[in-house]
């Protein structure tokens, strides 16, 4: 961890807020985000559907349509606060600077227009390149994500690729003009499981090999725990806990983490069910008092129905919002066996 | 691709077929003609003489047959009132229709398509709801009522464009237009106008409502997320889309058109097929109704198939099988 946090990081979004003012009220879906990324770190936002990782994700390519708005907080990147840059600029750095991968490749893609014209505008947009120059690339690039007879396939339209085959396209696209930082957002949820693994392989190397940095959003912590440095963790659009990916997993100091990892399927383990967390994401317009993981907790005591608890160190390298958090480590084995608690 | 071409005219030709049963049928049942083509003073024999001259004494399907033989080789009989052959009549009359329903459709286009489009990508905007105001007042207007205003105000206060009739005309590849000159478009303008209103207020609802669905598609965030401008989103990405729907519809207008063009012909004095054929009905000049109605089929099932093609051209999801 030193040595990243001496070097100067590439963003660094400090208390980020995006709410949604919808008819039924407020909905905080992001309230108070706080993290870093060095250049060239891979980094996982983990958490529950309808945690806040998505609209995070749309904040900071200034994607936030009304009746969303970025209320407050600063989105630095190289020190400049784009959260507050025009739409002119936005639009600057939206592909060239932060990329980003949707979670449904059968949706991201436009039905009426071929691979080659969907991958060529990225390079229209953001390279003076001309006209051969560009499809050369696209066909390097096609290449390099796996897909063979690359510059047949520019003629080729999204629905005459399968599922993965898309995806790898999207992949391709979000890394034709070189961005410092690639947004993916559940990149292969939507795909099956032997797939799934091929694309995160094929991302992890491409992305090492061109220096980008990487947020990958997912729900699923397993996903995470073998290709990013270091993880965040939200709940209702908070932090709850940061640290190093391994340190994390392993030993995570606050309870809701804990709660995550303990439902990682194991192999090794023929468990007929996996322990869940108890009860469920409440409504976030209609947020419990206190800490908002207070009626879900099996450590919660008085105090965490009156003080909303802040994010602060607890052990190690580990941060967590957490009154009373696992100071203790488990031992190794026993936190990657998974339901002990259950 | 020839397998294809084969199957449609076959569907076409069926449906010409039932189409001209059912014309027949229509005529069969109203009334008869001989009255309208013998001098109020005719002997019986006379009348009789007439009938058997147009065939009239013949058994419905002994008739029905003739008419089809007839219809196959081009032959749709003489009119009735004008002694000339009906197909001639209208044909004569066709380029006068074409002309209004043409530029009705470009006006439709033209205007409902961006104000569709801006009204589906801006919901809520004060413009967008005037926009979608006016597009029902533009559905709930009679035409002849627009017409009358129309002809009230630009013709009769404002004294700025002709109140009826078709105006200077030039023939060009043996047809007659009043496109190619200035008095011509003076005359066409406010026919055309009436015309296009229902339709124009129809595309735009469904131009923008393709569109507010177009826009809510992962594919749009997509391309934003690209960098690309607004524009290039809206129509770059967003309307082809969008437009798939909207030909269904632009297609199905053009036959409302021409059907419509009746009524807006009647009230400008165009003389254009329209008009002939009401003429046609008060005289119950049956071969001229017939050849109307038969030709009216014909150009809805060619532009069936002008749509079907336009689908394929617009969406490579689909492919003509
Ligand atoms: N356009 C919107 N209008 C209103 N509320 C929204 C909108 N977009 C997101 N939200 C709300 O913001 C919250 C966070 O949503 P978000 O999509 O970021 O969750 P997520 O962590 O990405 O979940 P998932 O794993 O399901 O993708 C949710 O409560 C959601 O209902
Ligand atoms: S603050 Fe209290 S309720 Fe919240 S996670 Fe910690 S122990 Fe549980
Ligand atoms: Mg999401």
């Amino acid at each position: 961890m030193d040595h990243q946090s001496a070097t100067a990081p590439l963003l660094d979004v400090r208390d980020l807020r995006t709410w949604f003012h919808t008819f039924s009220g407020t909905v905080k879906a992001v309230d108070g985000v706080s993290f870093t990324l060095a250049p060239g770190e891979v980094m996982g936002l983990v958490g529950e559907s309808g945690g806040g990782k998505s609209v995070v994700g749309f904040s900071l390519l200034g994607l936030i349509d009304p009746p969303g708005r970025i209320e407050g907080g600063e989105i630095l990147l190289d020190g400049e606060d784009i959260a507050r840059a025009s739409e002119e600029r936005l639009r600057r750095i939206r592909g060239r600077e932060i990329a980003m991968i949707f979670q449904d490749p059968m949706t991201s893609l436009n039905p009426v227009k071929t691979v080659g014209a969907q991958m060529d505008e990225m390079l229209r947009l953001h390279t003076d390149l001309d006209e051969g120059a560009r499809k050369a690339r696209c066909v390097a690039m096609l290449e390099s994500v796996g897909i063979s007879r690359a510059a047949e396939r520019l003629r080729a339209y999204p629905h005459q690729f399968s599922g993965g085959m898309r995806q790898r396209v999207v992949i391709a696209i979000a890394l034709l003009a070189s961005p410092r930082l690639i947004v993916a957002d559940e990149p292969t949820t939507a795909l099956d499981v032997t797939i799934q693994s091929q694309i995160l392989k094929l991302m992890r190397k491409r992305i090492a090999e061109t220096g980008a940095a990487m947020i990958l959003v997912t729900h699923d912590l397993a996903v995470v725990s073998e290709m990013v440095d270091k993880i965040v963790v939200l709940y209702c659009g908070r932090v709850v806990e940061t640290g190093p990916a391994r340190e994390v997993i392993a030993n995570p100091s606050h309870p809701y983490t804990r709660g995550l990892v303990d439902s990682i399927p194991n192999p090794k383990h023929r468990k007929p069910r996996l322990a869940q967390i108890p009860g469920a994401v409440p409504d976030i317009r209609n947020l419990p008092s206190g800490c908002s993981f207070r009626p879900r907790c099996p450590r919660a005591q008085a105090r965490c129905a009156e003080v909303s608890p802040a994010l602060a160190p607890t052990r190690g390298t580990l941060s967590a919002a957490c009154h009373f958090p696992i100071l203790e480590e488990v031992a190794a084995a026993m936190a990657t066996t998974g339901g002990e608690r259950a | 691709m020839l397998a294809y071409a084969i199957k449609r005219l076959v569907q076409m030709a069926i449906v010409l077929w039932a189409v001209s049963v059912i014309v027949f049928l229509m005529m069969s049942f109203t009334g008869d003609p001989v009255f309208m083509v013998i001098p109020i003073d005719s002997t019986d024999a006379e009348i009789e003489q007439a009938r058997r001259i147009l065939g009239l004494d013949r058994s419905m399907p002994e008739q029905y047959w003739l008419f089809l033989q007839n219809l196959v080789q081009g032959d749709f009989g003489r009119s009735y009132v004008f002694r000339q052959p009906a197909m001639d009549l209208i044909l004569e009359r066709l380029p006068a229709t074409l002309e209004i329903v043409i530029v009705a459709m470009l006006i439709a286009a033209f205007v409902a398509i961006p104000l569709g489009v801006y009204a589906g990508a801006n919901p809520g905007k004060p413009l967008s709801r005037l926009i979608m105001s006016g597009s029902l007042v533009g559905i709930s207007l009679p035409g002849f009522w627009v017409g009358m205003m129309l002809i009230f105000l630009f013709a009769v206060e404002w004294r700025l464009l002709p109140s009826s009739g078709r105006g200077d005309t030039v023939e060009v590849l043996g047809i007659e237009t009043s496109l190619l000159t200035w008095d011509g478009w003076t005359h066409v303008i406010l026919p055309s106008v009436t015309l296009s209103l229902g339709t124009l207020a129809i595309i735009l609802r469904i131009t923008r409502a393709g569109m507010m669905e177009v826009m809510r598609q992962d594919y749009i965030k997509f391309a934003r997320a690209k960098g690309a401008s607004r524009k290039d989103v809206l129509y770059g990405h967003g309307l082809r889309n969008a437009l798939i729907p909207v030909v269904t519809i632009f297609g199905l207008q053009i036959g409302d058109l021409i059907a419509f063009a009746t009524i807006t012909e009647t009230i400008f004095a165009w003389p254009g097929m329209g008009k002939l054929l009401v003429d046609s009905i008060y005289r119950a000049d049956r071969p001229v109704i017939v050849v109307y109605l038969m030709l009216v089929a014909l150009i809805f099932v060619v532009i069936n198939l002008v749509v079907d093609l336009v689908y394929t051209a617009i969406d490579p999801r689909i492919t003509v099988k």
